[in-house]
């Protein structure tokens, strides 16, 4: 970058069109005219992988100087900006190459358009249109592609494949897939597996919105399929994991049809992971709670209907009745529910619906967080750091984007050899044949291997205690005053002597750990090495996640454990469930006997789960889809999602309305005065320091575009009219929001709304996805009309006490016999989560339950992969198999969490086997 | 008439490391090993010698890109581009199945000035004999201490590996020659950074043609302006010149530099054969423009070639006579590379077929006027920098020089809808 005398930085100019433009430098020329909002079509192209001058559609006249009027032909992806440049986009020869690319890119192109998903949002129509072409001169056959079976998640169709090379480019370079690849040569070249199966990468999904042309489609959406027009469309915040990456939601005729990628720098940037992206199926499910039910003996479902008016007057009695209400809370709902069942059944009452383990974690945590002297890093915090550690996570199945992010950042340090070299970084073929294998350092501390294990400096699998330890030795090695753990190996500790080192080196770092190890000793050493590492001036972030989309929402919120329901003197009756299948979050037994103490219980749920089939009345709480409110992500982003359309089937509501209405119904009404999102925000911000600037985050109920709300559905909404008519024949008023300025309906704003509230991105000509770039205010950069994001752990943390957490050895129990294995638990981004697994394509995805040993240990037992096993007290009536899985310690066992069938577990735990069923294997 | 590229190759036989000794073979290395690399390139570049492989650029000058000293990459590679898939050219063979001992002294020479740690041979595979020959000579060079640790007790350590190719046409161009041999798909990079700078897995790389290397021991023994004097103009050197069509000696030859296409189609080659007329010729391998009668006397030397307005490429003439369709010639030959372009970039993938499949009407027949103008777009649209390498533009070369000197054919083809040059109506 060139510095003036002042040592401002002097942006270069350049001549497009002979128009004078001060521009960025470093930036291609095709990058920087999207900035300027000049409309140049491309295809290989993509804001976030980079150039490689395949398609050769964004050609452009590149002049030596003004008085140049011959110039030359140039790609403009990969034409870096310099001073003084003078380019053309609109000359003659420029325009006629580009419509000839597009003719002939078009040679074998089916013109399906009109049959094809991506039809009406592809961006091969928008360019094609751009570059005006129009008159098609091939008269030959066209080659045809037999399609492949990638998976209940993508579609395949290979004959609309225009060979830009970017779902190899992204599924490989990019996300590290291993098995999408271009096969075959010259004008045979075919994108696919090979042969078919199931794509394997968690970030399949991307490949529908990275394909300009509908070669890569949502398989979940064709069982339901919509065009983009026809959508009501709302931002939304997925709720699947902490990371809270920010989504498009789609709805026509009541159902969900799909999610896709709401563009946020700091966070998801422009991908989401397949669980975010398909995790939305359980929405329109079969086992959705419509209307309210009441417990009948009598029939059939265990449940009967009643409606909204018994259901007041029904829930009036009982809790007017009841000496104590008792609440349990949720981490997958809003804060504005979880606030509004604390309020109603009072702090005291209130109980986080967590683990007991999850809560102490959850409290470390947030304890961490907030007092750390370390950044909190974002998505986009780490993808630009430099040496990452990670401690006790498997990111990949817990936390997905965050491992794409690690991805990235692992070849952040060698990027400064392409600086020598003189390439630019975002020529990103050069780039990647330059550095071919090199890597930064990254770090991988998990019990059990993991999909990152390939691009790690040092890999170490480990038990949680192991893990912790072994982060108590790099703290030690970073700052002395941690003392050194008493039973480290010489081999562990050189290691983590090797880590502090690479740590403290680090131009920038970011530690990376979670709640998933169940073990605190995991987040404390965390948060030491973050310390000594902040400590040294060093540029570093930590960044924690955590089990559910609100758990740290939650946790600050407050409440009590679990475990102590029923343990106080004082007698209640009645007990509210806010949408929480407490059944994972407690051995059976123990919930059995909690719920049997309760005369009364109320669930508040969208879906039929263990918990809820034990309810005496059931109210069914709207799905994320279907209300408002906050959510807290893991680095303490409070992010708002809105109501995408209204629920004209049942009773559906959310539960913060639910509970509202409860309230409502019994004289003292807590909630009084809260009527919406709000007064929800500014009551709790009343109540907590820490969500200070909450209300001012909510764009008032009365903002206006002109004198219009934004509207969620496009000018070209179709069939309004009709699509009642089995109803009447008026067209019905749409539901009036009372929570945000936007409209259920075609009315109102189409242009660029602040960015929170942006329902979709479209803009003339641009029909595509790609249309985020004339939202952006850079290409890359942060949306136009963006409102800062409230983070509640961004305060100020001087005064709070930064010392060194020591390792608590307390909690240590011990194996009772020799044939107990210690548990390790083991995630799954397709299993793991309670919600995305109940139905569709994510629910075919979900491995069968298994327990996960070492070859080696299980060779010992004389145990085969066929082997079935049966975990000693538990109630089964199948074994469950056994999966050898190499990286496990040997006297461990991995049991993975969340998938049916499988025992609740807590940490540290002991676990004995016993065989199910010798195997019928002969050798 | 000096040859130093031949003088040892007996027609069947290969020369082996002693004959090759005999004729002073490896007394270039040895006095290369007693310069500094940095004179080595020096030498070079004012030898005037040009790659041989088609693009005519000083190969001196090449290396002097390739970082030196403290600071300069361990790891350095030079390659020998044996991936002779040029229809029409033949010359590398001779000198890989003749001489091998040749090629790997020019080749340590090289690695040695540009301090190279490893060399490879990038051979075509269907070269099965020179592979066979190859790696006999790489063996014998190891045994005599010419290759392996501390060469000729300079401290210099080099190791030529030799590297069969899948067969591709594209494997030849220099950049994609470097993704095959990392085992990637065999597509073009773009340059800059050029492969000296960052080439082989990354690292500062030369890549040389065969005769390009094989000159380097004689430079080095003789000197550069002994080099120079053996050219006919000011170019300097020898070049094998190789004719193969309807003539009544096909073969290769090594003559001074800047010698006519005439005195190498009538006097080496012998003239056509009889009953044949010579129509025109493709200078330089499949990739070059034609030149006609009128050329005949054109200096087959890198500017002379380019001013009648084609290239000498690799030096090896294709004949088209006047009793073979110019539009069947043509069309072979695009589908030759329609078939290689590697799929990359869209003008040439999706192009090239469509030059193919329009030729491939006129010849049979089906064409139409409309079908000149889709050939003649292709010539402008697939020129050199509307393309990511330089595979489509040396294709249109044949066609739009084709279209120019024998438009009539193609005409007839259309008015008469089929080929004149066929018996049967097809």
């Amino acid at each position: 970058m060139k510095k003036d005398v002042h040592g401002g930085i002097i942006m270069p100019k350049i001549y497009i069109d002979n128009k004078e433009y001060e521009v960025k430098d470093g930036k291609s020329l095709l990058e920087t005219s999207l900035t300027l909002g000049l409309n140049l079509p491309y295809f290989c192209w993509h804001p976030k992988l980079g150039s490689v001058g395949a398609c050769r559609q964004c050609a452009v006249k590149s002049f030596k100087d003004a008085d140049d009027k011959k110039g030359k032909i140039v790609m403009a992806c990969m034409e870096p900006i310099k001073d003084g440049m003078h380019v053309s986009i609109k000359d003659h020869e420029a325009r006629k190459f580009r419509a000839e690319v597009s003719e002939s890119l078009m040679t074998n192109h089916p013109h399906d358009c009109p049959t094809c998903d991506e039809g009406g949002e592809c961006h091969l129509q928008d360019m094609t249109i751009m570059t005006g072409h129009t008159y098609r001169r091939f008269k030959f056959n066209k080659r045809t592609f037999e399609n492949q079976y990638l998976g209940p998640l993508v579609n395949h169709e290979m004959n609309r494949c225009i060979a830009c090379y970017r779902c190899v480019r992204f599924y490989k370079d990019y996300a590290g897939g291993k098995d999408l690849e271009v096969l075959g040569a010259h004008n045979y070249v075919y994108f696919g597996r090979h042969e078919d199966g199931v794509l394997e990468s968690e970030f399949s999904g991307n490949l529908v919105e990275v394909c300009p042309t509908g070669v890569f489609t949502d398989k979940t959406l064709k069982k339901h399929f919509t065009r983009k027009w026809d959508y009501t469309s709302a931002p939304s915040v997925c709720n699947l994991c902490s990371l809270g990456c920010n989504t498009i939601a789609g709805e026509r005729y009541g159902k969900i049809r799909r999610i896709r990628t709401r563009y946020n720098k700091e966070v998801n940037g422009y991908f989401l992971c397949d669980r975010g992206r398909y995790g939305y199926e359980y929405t329109n499910s079969s086992k959705r709670i419509l209307t309210p039910l009441i417990k009948d003996a009598q029939s059939e479902a265990g449940f009967k209907q009643f409606d909204v008016q018994e259901v007041q007057s029904n829930l009036k009695t009982i809790l007017s009745g009841s000496q104590n209400v008792i609440g349990i809370g949720s981490g997958r709902t809003s804060l504005e529910s979880n606030y509004a069942l604390r309020t109603f059944v009072g702090a005291d009452n209130f109980y986080l619906g967590m683990s007991n383990t999850d809560y102490e974690l959850n409290h470390i945590a947030a304890e961490i967080l907030k007092k750390s002297s370390a950044e909190k890093y974002s998505l986009n915090d780490i993808e630009n750091t430099e040496c990452v550690l990670i401690l006790g996570e498997d990111i990949t199945n817990t936390a997905p984007m965050l491992s794409l992010a690690v991805r990235q950042s692992v070849r952040q340090k060698p990027m400064h050899r392409i600086d020598k070299l003189k390439i630019n970084r975002w020529d990103d073929k050069t780039v990647r044949d330059a550095l071919q294998q090199e890597k930064g350092p990254f770090f991988n501390i998990t019990p059990a291997k993991t999909k990152l294990d390939e691009l790690a400096l040092i890999n170490l699998h480990t038990d949680p205690e192991g893990i912790g330890e072994f982060g108590f030795a790099i703290a030690h090695f970073m700052d002395s005053t941690n003392a050194l753990p008493e039973n480290i190996s010489k081999e562990y500790s050189e290691m983590a002597k090797t880590i502090a080192k690479t740590l403290m080196e680090a131009e920038s770092s970011a530690i990376i750990s979670g709640t998933s190890s169940l073990n605190g000793n995991i987040l404390k050493a965390a948060f030491n090495i973050s310390e000594a590492c902040a400590k040294q001036g060093k540029k570093t972030g930590i960044c924690l996640t955590f089990q559910e989309a609100n758990s740290l929402g939650l946790t600050l919120l407050g409440g009590r454990k679990l475990s102590n329901i029923g343990k106080d003197e004082s007698h209640h009756d009645s007990l509210i469930i806010l949408e929480n299948d407490l059944y994972r979050k407690a051995p059976e037994q123990e919930i059995d006997q909690t719920l049997k103490s309760f005369k009364n219980i109320i669930a508040i749920d969208s879906l039929m789960n263990s918990t809820t089939r034990k309810a005496d009345y059931l109210l069914p709480a709207g799905t994320i889809y279907e209300s408002d409110g906050h959510l807290v992500n893991n680095e303490g982003r409070v992010q708002r999602f809105y109501k995408v359309f209204v629920k004209e089937e049942g009773e559906v509501r959310s539960g913060q309305e639910w509970v509202q209405m409860l309230s409502e119904n019994i004289d003292t009404d807590p909630l009084a005065g809260l009527k919406n999102i709000f007064d929800y925000c500014k009551a709790i911000e009343k109540e907590y320091d820490i969500f200070k600037g909450l209300a001012d985050n909510v764009i008032p109920l009365n903002f206006r575009e002109g004198a219009q709300k934004v509207a969620r559905e496009p000018h070209r909404y179709s069939g309004r009219t009709a699509m009642h008519a089995n109803k009447t024949m008026d067209e019905p008023t749409p539901p009036i929001d009372k929570e945000s300025p936007m409209s259920f309906s075609m009315e109102g704003f189409h242009g660029t709304p602040p960015a929170p509230l942006t329902p979709f991105f479209w803009s003339p000509g641009w029909n595509s996805v790609q249309s985020i770039n004339k939202f952006q205010i850079e290409i890359g950069g942060e949306l136009r009309r963006e409102i800062p994001q409230l983070s509640v752990l961004n305060k100020d943390s001087k005064n709070l006490s930064k010392e060194y957490y020591k390792m608590d050895l307390s909690d240590s129990k011990h194996r009772n016999d020799k044939s107990e294995w210690k548990v390790l638990p083991l995630y799954h981004i397709f299993g793991s989560d309670e919600i995305s697994i109940v139905e569709g394509g994510i629910k075919e995805l979900v491995p069968l339950p298994y327990i996960g040993i070492n070859p080696k240990s299980a060779k010992k037992m004389e145990w085969k992969e066929s082997t079935l096993v049966k975990p000693a007290g538990e109630e089964i009536n199948k074994g469950i198999q056994l999966k050898f899985l190499d990286g496990i310690p040997e006297d461990c066992i991995g049991i993975p969490l969340g998938l049916k069938k499988m025992p609740f577990v807590e940490l540290e735990a002991w676990q004995s086997l016993h065989v199910w069923e010798k195997s019928k294997d002969k050798d | 008439m000096e040859t130093p590229l031949t003088k040892n190759i007996i027609k069947g036989k290969t020369i082996d490391l002693k004959i090759y000794e005999k004729s002073g073979g490896y007394q270039g290395l040895r006095k290369a090993m007693s310069k500094n690399p940095e004179d080595i390139t020096s030498i070079v570049k004012e030898s005037g010698l040009k790659g041989r492989g088609g693009a005519g650029f000083n190969t001196g000058q090449k290396w002097s890109f390739v970082p030196m000293g403290k600071d300069a990459p361990k790891e350095k590679y030079l390659i020998a581009n044996a991936d002779e898939m040029e229809p029409g050219t033949f010359k590398d063979r001779l000198l890989l199945e003749g001489d091998p001992h040749q090629l790997i002294e020019g080749m340590i020479i090289a690695s040695y000035a540009i301090q190279a740690s490893n060399a490879f041979i990038f051979m075509r595979w269907t070269y099965q004999n020179s592979a066979d020959q190859i790696r006999k000579a790489i063996a014998e060079a190891h045994e005599a201490g010419y290759l392996g640790r501390n060469i000729l007790n300079t401290g210099f350590d080099l190791d030529i590996h030799l590297h069969v190719s899948a067969g591709r046409y594209i494997c030849g161009e220099e950049t994609a020659l470097l993704n095959a041999l990392e085992g990637k798909r065999a597509i073009p990079r773009s340059k800059p950074p050029f492969p000296q700078v960052s080439g082989l897995f990354g690292k500062p790389t030369i890549v040389n043609n065969v005769e390009t290397l094989c000159n380097l021991p004689h430079i080095i023994d003789k000197g550069k302006e002994w080099y120079k004097s053996l050219s006919i103009t000011d170019e300097g050197g020898t070049k094998l010149y190789g004719v193969s069509g309807r003539v009544k000696k096909p073969g290769c030859w090594e003559l001074p530099l800047g010698t006519t296409m005439r005195e190498i189609i009538e006097e080496h080659a012998g003239g056509m054969l009889d009953g044949y007329k010579f129509r025109g010729a493709l200078p330089g391998g499949a990739s070059t423009d034609f030149l006609i009668e009128e050329h005949m006397d054109t200096v087959m030397d890198y500017s002379s070639a380019m001013k009648a307005g084609s290239r000498l490429g690799t030096g090896t003439l294709v004949i088209l006579d006047d009793k073979t369709c110019p539009v069947g010639f043509v069309h072979n030959l695009e589908k030759f590379f329609a078939h290689e372009s590697c799929g990359w970039c869209t003008p040439c993938r999706d192009g090239l077929p469509w030059v193919e499949k329009v030729l491939n009407a006129i010849e049979n027949g089906e064409g139409v006027e409309k079908d000149m103008k889709i050939l003649e777009f292709h010539t402008s649209y697939l020129s050199p920098g509307h393309t990511y390498c330089a595979l489509a533009p040396g294709a249109m070369e044949p066609l739009q020089s084709a279209l120019k000197y024998f438009r009539e054919d193609f005409m007839k083809h259309i008015n008469e809808k089929r080929c004149p040059w066929r018996n049967n109506y097809a």
